[in-house]
């Protein structure tokens, strides 16, 4: 395709060690990302995608292979990545506002500058709280929302800093359909103004159509990357997207897939 | 008819009031001499009588508890840090965080007097031993039960070990300290007392002692009475203290207002 990946997963396997037990969760991984792409891994419960985030963030090393990212191999944590999980993991005595600039306490540059500009760094926290619709909830504590305005602002605690990459990790599994779909919409917008690139692990093959430039299929454990599927649907994609024809024959391919894996 | 609220308010006072009552009648039905147990009536009449000393005595054993509890919110708020944010330490010290807790404190003062002579010295750090444990467990746990998620997000942004600590552990262990606190309050009083009983000549504990001796049964009562109120009072003042400080683990509930 283009010039050189982003993200280079290449050859990675993990094996767990519990007492004299080994599971090998993943195995040979072979994927590359370019910069500013979106893309999705989808697979049956229990196939390592939650795994691979991982390693990829650096949070678990790899058994053999090897990981890079902007070219650097990943050594230890990567630092300022973004993440957002299932559960929204929003600490209950910050404001929803505090919360969301929780990284910049953290990140470089920011950390150094966010005492001197902190009316500038509150006004870009507003600003992406106003994109997301909390503009009106910056005040309010995270048991005073919704569970889908908790998820919303833990997405915009995951690209305050502006990460370079971002890793999604089933962030909208626990909502339900109609909030979901909604998020999914304000989830592409945030990405075609923003331009980061993204990992979105989850088992939703719509979400994961709706959302990504490609999106991996991995088979169960030990996870193997089984087809990797462009998505030709123009963006912005939107909830009638999701009826057109192509696009159902897209899900519909993917489900086949993960079908054969799961019955084989 | 009363609303619900008032009656909310007025339930502890009613109870304890009733107790009382009980307490009196029993005593008359049942005819019991007064240096077995005596009539509420009669202890309050004592508590009146003995004024001066008892305030002199409940004012050592609050200074004595008070410092006490102070020096174990601090050295268990401080060594709770350490276990709770150290798997290392957790494990080396809290074996014998268990065994050191499951020693009867009343077996430490003969000690405590050999090493500080009678008085003041053992009491404060009698409660101060008493009111250590539960403080070191709760702030432990408040920092070792950290979501794994949340430690996650905060390594992949980079946070350290300390940035971790503070933005996550101690904010979060607060609500576990001020449970403890609650708990350790009302300990203090126990291990205060307990000291002044077998060692001292100031204190609630002194004074219900020499009243026993004389068969001052009445002032005994009395003694337990005022310490009773003071774990009340402290403990309320804790109360008060965790609502100002940790309002936001409570999510607008009425009850322990």
């Amino acid at each position: 395709m283009q010039g050189p990946a982003f993200v280079k997963i290449d050859g990675v396997s993990l094996v767990y060690r519990q007492a004299e037990e080994e599971t090998l969760a993943v195995e040979d991984l072979n994927i590359d990302i370019q910069e500013g792409e979106f893309v999705a891994v989808v697979g049956p419960s229990g196939c390592g995608k939650s795994t691979l985030m991982k390693l990829v963030t650096g949070l678990l090393d790899t058994t053999a292979g090897r990981i890079t990212i902007g070219g650097k191999p990943v050594k230890g944590p990567v630092q300022g990545v973004g993440m957002a999980f299932q559960n929204s993991t929003l600490l209950p005595w910050r404001s929803t506002l505090d919360n969301v600039m929780l990284p910049l306490e953290i990140v470089e540059p920011h950390k150094r500058r966010l005492r001197k500009e902190k009316k500038a760094y509150i006004e870009q926290a507003m600003a992406l709280l106003k994109t997301v619709g909390l503009a009106d909830f910056a005040d309010k504590f995270p048991w005073q929302l919704s569970g889908g305005m908790q998820q919303r602002a833990n997405v915009c605690r995951s690209i305050i800093h502006n990460p370079r990459l971002l890793m999604l990790d089933e962030p909208f599994g626990a909502l339900d359909a109609f909030t979901r779909e909604e998020l999914w919409g304000v989830m592409q917008a945030l990405w075609m103004e923003k331009k980061f690139t993204a990992i979105l692990i989850t088992h939703d093959l719509r979400e994961a159509t709706f959302l990504a430039d490609r999106v991996f299929v991995m088979s169960k454990r030990p996870g193997k990357i089984i087809l990797s599927k462009e998505i030709d649907v123009p963006r912005p994609r939107t909830l009638d997207t999701t009826f057109e024809p192509h696009f159902g024959e897209i899900v519909h391919e993917l489900r086949e897939h993960i079908h054969s894996v799961r019955e084989s | 008819m009363m609303s619900e609220k008032t009656l909310i308010r007025l339930m502890p006072w009613l109870v304890t009031i009733g107790l009382f009552i009980l307490w009196e009648l029993l005593c008359i039905v049942t005819g019991v001499e007064k240096f077995i147990l005596p009539r509420p009536t009669l202890v309050f009449e004592t508590m009146v009588q003995f004024a001066p000393q008892i305030a002199h005595h409940s004012l050592q054993t609050l200074y004595t508890t008070t410092a006490g509890f102070v020096l174990g919110v601090v050295g268990g708020g401080l060594l709770g840090v350490f276990i709770g944010a150290s798997r290392l330490v957790y494990v080396g010290l809290y074996p014998v965080l268990v065994g050191f807790n499951s020693i009867p404190k009343v077996a430490l003062v003969p000690v405590l007097v050999i090493w500080f002579g009678i008085g003041t010295v053992p009491a404060i750090i009698t409660a101060f031993v008493i009111s250590f444990f539960p403080i070191v467990v709760n702030v432990a746990t408040g920092l070792a039960t950290i979501e794994p998620e949340l430690r996650d997000v905060l390594r992949s942004l980079g946070a350290s070990k300390t940035e971790i600590l503070t933005k996550i552990g101690l904010p979060r262990a607060m609500p576990y300290l001020f449970a403890s606190l609650k708990i350790a309050i009302t300990l203090a009083f126990v291990g205060s007392v307990i000291a002044e009983t077998v060692a001292s000549n100031e204190g609630i504990g002194y004074l219900m002692l020499s009243a026993s001796s004389s068969y001052n049964v009445p002032l005994v009562f009395a003694g337990l009475i005022v310490v009773a109120v003071m774990g009340v009072v402290m403990y309320a003042v804790a109360v008060w203290f965790e609502r100002r400080m940790t309002g936001w683990a409570f999510r607008g509930s009425d009850l322990m207002s």
